[in-house]
């Protein structure tokens, strides 16, 4: 079947896609969008995070068809749709990144990486709808996201960082 | 494999009725892990993504007509006044991305004997309203479960919404894990207080091959708060009590052994959560009591 | 006044920035926040296959006949492979040549691959796999030590000749490892207080997040190239080419992105099958395992049973330790006999103890193949030492810290084999660092007024509790971990080193082997050419086999050897820029024949900082370029009688405070606090540093209370997925404060000690010593489940 659907803002046509594919399959597989990572399928540790019309979801867990006429953004994607959301013009450097991108490498939050992009969509959706998290709420809100290699407190620095950095900004 | 996209409810039920078959997918989140593990090949998918009705709840009487699709994350939002043992059930639920995606029509065609919403639907009282072309009908949610994931929908029915009674009194709801978050229920209890026909309902998930009521606990624990005018007084509930109403409610189990848990266990920590969650819903029935005499 | 003062020299790379002691960023760190950052499973050809395995339904079979006429008829199949279709070698394995390609007439464990399919599309290849009929005959199962050593015990493996074959007392046990030190007979005769402990660790599993994954791409010239994610390029490179019939120069390999790998990445997984389907279709063919396939395509951490004997005096002085140490290796070597080695040798801790008396072997059995994880054999023992400590501090009416400081190993000490601890081994003072750590406030769940925080208690957000039945523990553990590759090993890395000037900037370029697999080897290698070299733009060249090997990324070894080997390399370069400076300016000034010269900040300096000339002068149009080979210290085999031998090249040491809150009617933790100390020589990027013992550490608290792969016992596994074998949420994660000593060992680069391991040791059995603590229970495995809180 084919799928017509937005990512990142841009219109996105898939053909000949199997009717038991995942919206993560056919971002990374037929898209070539391999930032959302495939570790589980299962939606046991939110390494394929998207935003679905601007909801945080496992995209291992949404078939692609019902991704037919709405709108994603990826980790690909998440630099501008930072700057979209703060009210910025695009981007005029495309190595820009959002600032919780940029907080995730100043705090030594990225290890292996795998998580990293499903994390960093999560964290954004956070922040954006909760600017000044406590711990607590940023561990219930980051709990469907595994890591294996940093044992979470850099993940924490990071999104800590990312909201005093937003403070002082703004 | 065929995926049909049907545009309305009418459609959808159309679709349902001449591909019975058909496995309906609205949040994804039990059929696609089934399908991504091939653990299923269903000859038809039938979205429901578009079908905006699923997405709605609204009063309809003593009740919260709940759209079939709402996902947990809008009942944790929008219904811990009127569904609180729903909303307390729905914060355990996977992860926020599954809740922002799962909902109670899924966890009921699922009928998995660990799904979170039942619990607490069973103790709050509901009814699923199953509809098919033939016309729609409500079957209680004590009955809908039949056995290990099946339930009683007819082949060419659709869960439309559930319609679950407001609370009119403390609800809790309560689930073992053997981690902080994101994990299945080994066991789980929900209670709710009605006080206003002075009865007590629960629902214990993932404890025997559906999830059930403990009534022989209910039966007893609504008498002896009778028997004590406890409902009246306000008073706590004497410690005796809340064991018995957990061994009571233990006793209502049927589990197994697996991976996740040893049937001993799931006894035991039935009878701990029963006698919890009663003790929370009855100190909040008493400060709301106490509240009422002030005012 | 006027105060004279002799200049202190500067040494090499104190002035240029970004060199080692600071924490710089990753190389990678951009693409990997991007999303940009290529994963083995990114990786996209065009005309590009996709090939499945088929595995085995049962733990111990016959294969009586194979039909692939299905499989073949599937419309979009391109092959279909089983043992007949290999060209050459049929078998491969790190240690022993044991592990069949895909069986060979016997399946041994459940999941063992039996067929491989390349198709179009990954759906087809399954559905073609699917097809494939396989009858099978099942055969008797051994799953533990006394149904695989029983008279008349099926044998795994009848025929075996390799080098532990002639010392192991029963063909199904792969190596045993006795250490013998003193008269343990005369010391439990003096000793006032034994007491004795068995002890059981489940089955973990690394679960790094990516799964195994790789591209094969058949050459014009009959090779292949492989782009995968491993830890180690040259050992794959050494099994898969004799699987394939080519020689070596003809199987290529690139390390693609590593989404971790923690020891499970050591065997070959789809490496040789990839190669296999590529060089048959002569297309490319890419494999990516799914979580559940995951599970069985690597090995996991041994699981171990534990018998331990300790004996002290009455003040504390541990007399003897007698121990036997049983880990079941599954149905294949993989690396069992040097974790064998590592349990044996380490099996009683960071402590001085005279008398032992300590075995472990591993067994062939039918359960799925062990071999490394993070920890390595040391894991295991550590547990099971820390609980008798603290068992032995009970009996002594003695605070447990203050027992384990009393017998903490220092500088100079003897292990049981003999061998002396020749740079610090400060145990004591770790003890003493967490010990000294302000306790996290008590019930922090308890908000003003208003509901409890259910995020802070145990279960978390189940809502289990409000503080019923939550008790608090305090527990703390010590381990020892060696760091390389031990027991005689020619454990070396190769380096490769560019200098040269681009657009009038000198820039250099590193060329290793070694396996990034996130625990930033990258960024050390370029903090390393910084500071050796002077300059400040270093580019990491990929890992791949054109350059010679780095050995593992594993054994926590990696900085030590790898780094090694770059800093040599650089040395050599060093020397040569100065060389060529003297060629060209030596007559300009004395200081280039009389003083000692420094690289610094793009120029060649004098070491009082005065400049003598520009790199990109010196160097002008001339590229240096190095390789190097880099060695440790040779090591020794134990004796296979005494255990006796120089076996490490270094020890290192950590140390963990765990404060725990156990709701002891459920059954439930919450770990509130993980506090580590841990010497790390010398920090060469403090903020990886403290990543990585927080990681380990954390992946120490999976073991201690949620993480086993549950085998059933017919040696089936029964949790394959993420929904049931559990790791840490970020909300079962505590804060995990770090104290880091910099205690230089002489022997090492820069005075490092290798980091990676040794946090994942004392973290489990601090842990469990707080459950204890909190619950009065023995609590004699791990992980430690409800049940065993609850008696249920």
């Amino acid at each position: 079947m084919r799928v017509n659907f937005t990512v990142n803002g841009r219109p996105q046509q898939a053909d000949d896609v199997w009717e038991g594919e995942s919206l993560l399959y056919v971002l990374r597989e037929r898209l070539g969008l391999p930032g959302s990572k495939n570790a589980c399928e299962q939606g046991e540790c939110g390494s394929c995070t998207v935003r679905l019309d601007g909801v945080p979801v496992c995209a291992c867990l949404v078939a692609a068809g019902q991704a037919e006429g709405r709108e994603v953004v990826t980790v690909e994607g998440l630099a501008a749709y930072a700057r979209h959301r703060a009210g910025r013009p695009p981007r005029e450097d495309p190595a820009e990144l959002s600032p919780v991108q940029q907080a995730f490498i100043d705090a030594g939050a990225v290890q292996c990486g795998f998580c990293t992009p499903g994390l960093l969509v999560a964290a954004d959706d956070l922040l954006e709808h909760n600017p000044d998290p406590s711990d607590a709420d940023i561990r219930e809100a980051l709990s469907g996201n595994l890591c294996r290699c940093t044992g979470y407190e850099k993940i924490l620095d990071a999104v800590r960082l990312a909201a005093a950095r937003a403070g002082e900004a703004g | 494999m065929d995926f049909l996209r049907p545009g309305s409810w009418e459609e959808a039920l159309a679709a349902k009725a001449e591909h019975p078959t058909a496995v309906p997918i609205a949040g994804g989140t039990d059929v696609m892990v089934e399908i991504n593990f091939d653990h299923r090949r269903p000859e038809y998918l039938l979205d429901l993504n578009r079908i905006g009705d699923l997405y709605e709840w609204g009063d309809d009487a003593g009740d919260v007509r709940l759209g079939a699709a709402v996902p947990y994350t809008r009942i944790i939002e929008e219904l811990g006044g009127p569904l609180p043992g729903l909303a307390l059930a729905s914060r355990t639920v996977g992860s926020p991305q599954i809740r922002n995606r799962g909902s109670v029509g899924g966890n009921l065609g699922a009928a998995s004997p660990a799904g979170d919403a039942h619990p607490a639907l069973l103790a709050a009282g509901a009814d699923v309203e199953a509809a098919s072309v033939r016309g729609t009908r409500l079957i209680p949610v004590e009955e809908f479960y039949t056995g290990v994931k099946r339930n009683a929908l007819a082949p060419d029915e659709l869960i439309r919404a559930v319609r679950i009674r407001k609370a009119d009194g403390p609800q809790q709801f309560s689930k073992v894990g053997t981690r902080n978050a994101m994990v299945i229920a080994v066991c789980a209890f929900g209670l709710a207080l009605h006080p206003e026909t002075r009865t007590v309902r629960t629902g214990i998930g993932s404890a025997a091959p559906t999830p059930v009521r403990a009534r022989a606990a209910e039966d007893f624990l609504a008498a002896a708060l009778a028997d004590e005018g406890l409902w009246e007084s306000g008073a706590p509930v004497p410690p005796a009590l809340a064991r018995q109403f957990g061994e009571l409610a233990a006793g209502a189990c049927n589990p197994i052994d697996d991976v996740r848990g040893s049937a001993r266990y799931r006894r035991h920590a039935v009878a701990v959560m029963a006698r919890r969650t009663l003790g929370w819903a009855w100190d909040a029935y008493r400060g709301r009591e106490r509240t009422a005499r002030c005012a | 006044m006027d105060v004279s003062r002799t200049p202190t020299p500067l040494s090499q790379g104190s002035r240029t920035p970004g060199g080692i002691g600071e924490s710089t960023q990753r190389p990678d760190g951009t693409l990997k926040v991007t999303g940009d950052f290529a994963y083995a499973s990114d990786l996209w050809h065009e005309d590009m296959l996709w090939g499945t395995t088929l595995r085995s339904p049962h733990t111990h079979a016959r294969i009586l006949s194979v039909d692939l006429s299905g499989a073949f008829a599937t419309p979009g199949v391109y092959a279909v492979l089983t043992c007949a279709d290999l060209p050459a070698a049929t078998r491969y394995g790190l240690e022993i040549k044991d592990t069949p390609v895909l069986a060979d007439g016997v399946v041994r464990y459940h999941g063992e691959p039996v067929a491989l399919v390349a198709a179009d599309h990954p759906e087809t290849a399954r559905r073609a796999a699917a097809k494939i009929k396989v009858e099978y005959e099942p055969l008797p199962v051994v799953t533990d030590e006394e149904s695989a050593t029983r008279p008349g015990a099926p044998l795994l493996h009848p025929d075996r000749t390799d080098a532990h074959a002639p010392h192991v007392p029963h063909p199904n046990i792969v190596h045993r490892q006795p250490v013998r030190r003193g008269d343990v007979a005369a010391a439990r005769a003096a000793a006032d207080v034994v007491v004795t402990g068995d002890y059981e660790v489940g089955m973990q599993d690394q679960a790094f997040l990516g799964p195994e994954s790789g591209l094969a791409v058949p050459a014009e010239d009959g090779g292949v190239d492989l782009y995968i994610a491993t830890q180690w390029l040259h050992a794959d490179l050494r099994q898969i080419a004799p699987v394939l019939g080519l020689p070596e120069d003809k199987v290529r390999m690139t390390l693609s992105g590593v989404g971790g790998a923690f020891g499970g990445r050591e065997d070959l997984s789809m490496q040789a099958h990839a190669c296999l389907l590529a060089l048959r279709t002569g297309r490319p063919v890419k494999m990516v395992y799914n979580r559940y396939e995951s599970f069985f395509g690597h090995v996991h951490r041994h699981p171990a049973k534990l018998h331990y004997e300790h004996g002290a005096t009455r003040d504390g002085r541990l007399l003897f330790v007698s121990c036997r140490i049983v880990l079941d290796g599954g149905a294949y070597a993989s690396s069992s006999p040097a974790v064998v080695g590592n349990a044996a040798s380490l099996a009683v801790g960071p402590y001085v103890v005279e008398n032992v008396d300590s075995e472990a072997l591993a067994l062939y059995t039918n359960n799925p193949p062990c071999g490394a994880m993070r920890g390595f054999g040391a894991v295991q023992a550590c547990f099971a030492y820390e609980a008798q400590m603290d068992r032995l501090a009970a009996a002594l009416g003695m605070d447990p810290v203050e027992l384990r400081q009393r017998n903490a190993m220092s500088q100079g000490a003897v292990m049981p084999t003999g061998q002396v601890v020749d740079s610090p081994a400060p145990v004591a003072e770790l003890l003493r660092r967490v010990k000294a750590l302000p306790l996290p406030p008590e019930r922090e769940w308890e908000s003003a007024g208003g509901p409890p925080d259910i995020r802070a208690l145990p279960g978390g957000l189940s809502n289990t509790t409000h503080g019923e039945g939550v008790v608090r523990g305090v527990g703390y553990a010590v381990g020892i971990k060696n760091v390389g590759f031990s027991e005689g090993f020619d454990d070396y890395s190769t380096a490769r080193v560019r200098l040269e000037v681009v657009a009038g900037q000198p820039v250099a370029t590193v060329h290793t082997a070694a396996a990034e697999v996130g625990q930033g080897g990258v960024t050390v290698h370029a903090q390393i050419v910084r500071t050796e070299l002077g300059v400040t733009q270093v580019t990491i060249h990929p890992a791949d086999t054109r350059v010679g090997s780095a050995g593992s990324t594993s054994a926590s070894r990696q900085t030590y050897v790898t780094g090694g080997a770059v800093r040599h390399a650089c040395e050599a370069v060093r020397e040569r820029v100065l060389a060529l400076g003297r060629a060209r300016f030596g007559a300009a000034h004395p200081a280039w024949q009389h003083a000692e010269l420094l690289l610094e900040g793009g120029k060649v300096t004098t070491d009082g900082g005065e400049a003598l000339a520009d790199l990109a002068d010196v160097l002008e149009s001339e590229a240096i370029d190095v390789e190097l080979e880099w060695r440790h210290r040779p090591t020794e085999a134990f004796d296979p009688r005494s255990g006796q031998g120089n076996g490490h090249v270094q020890y290192s040491f950590a140390a963990h405070r765990a404060v725990v809150e156990v709701d002891t009617e459920l059954g439930l933790v919450k770990v509130v606090e993980l506090a580590c100390a841990q010497d790390v020589g010398k920090a060469l990027n403090p903020l990886s540093v403290v990543g990585q013992i927080q990681g380990g550490t954390t992946q120490g608290l999976g073991l201690a209370v949620m993480e086993e792969i549950v085998v059933a016992e017919d040696g089936r596994v029964r949790n394959p997925s993420f929904t049931d074998y559990l790791i840490p949420t970020i909300l079962d994660t505590p804060a995990i404060p770090v104290d880091v000593l910099e205690l230089a060992d002489d022997h090492a680069p820069y005075g490092l000690r290798g980091v990676g391991e040794a946090p994942t040791l004392s973290s489990t059995p601090a842990v469990v010593a707080a459950i204890r603590q909190a619950t009065g229970l023995p609590l004699n495995r791990v992980p430690v489940r409800p049940e065993h809180l609850t008696g249920t």
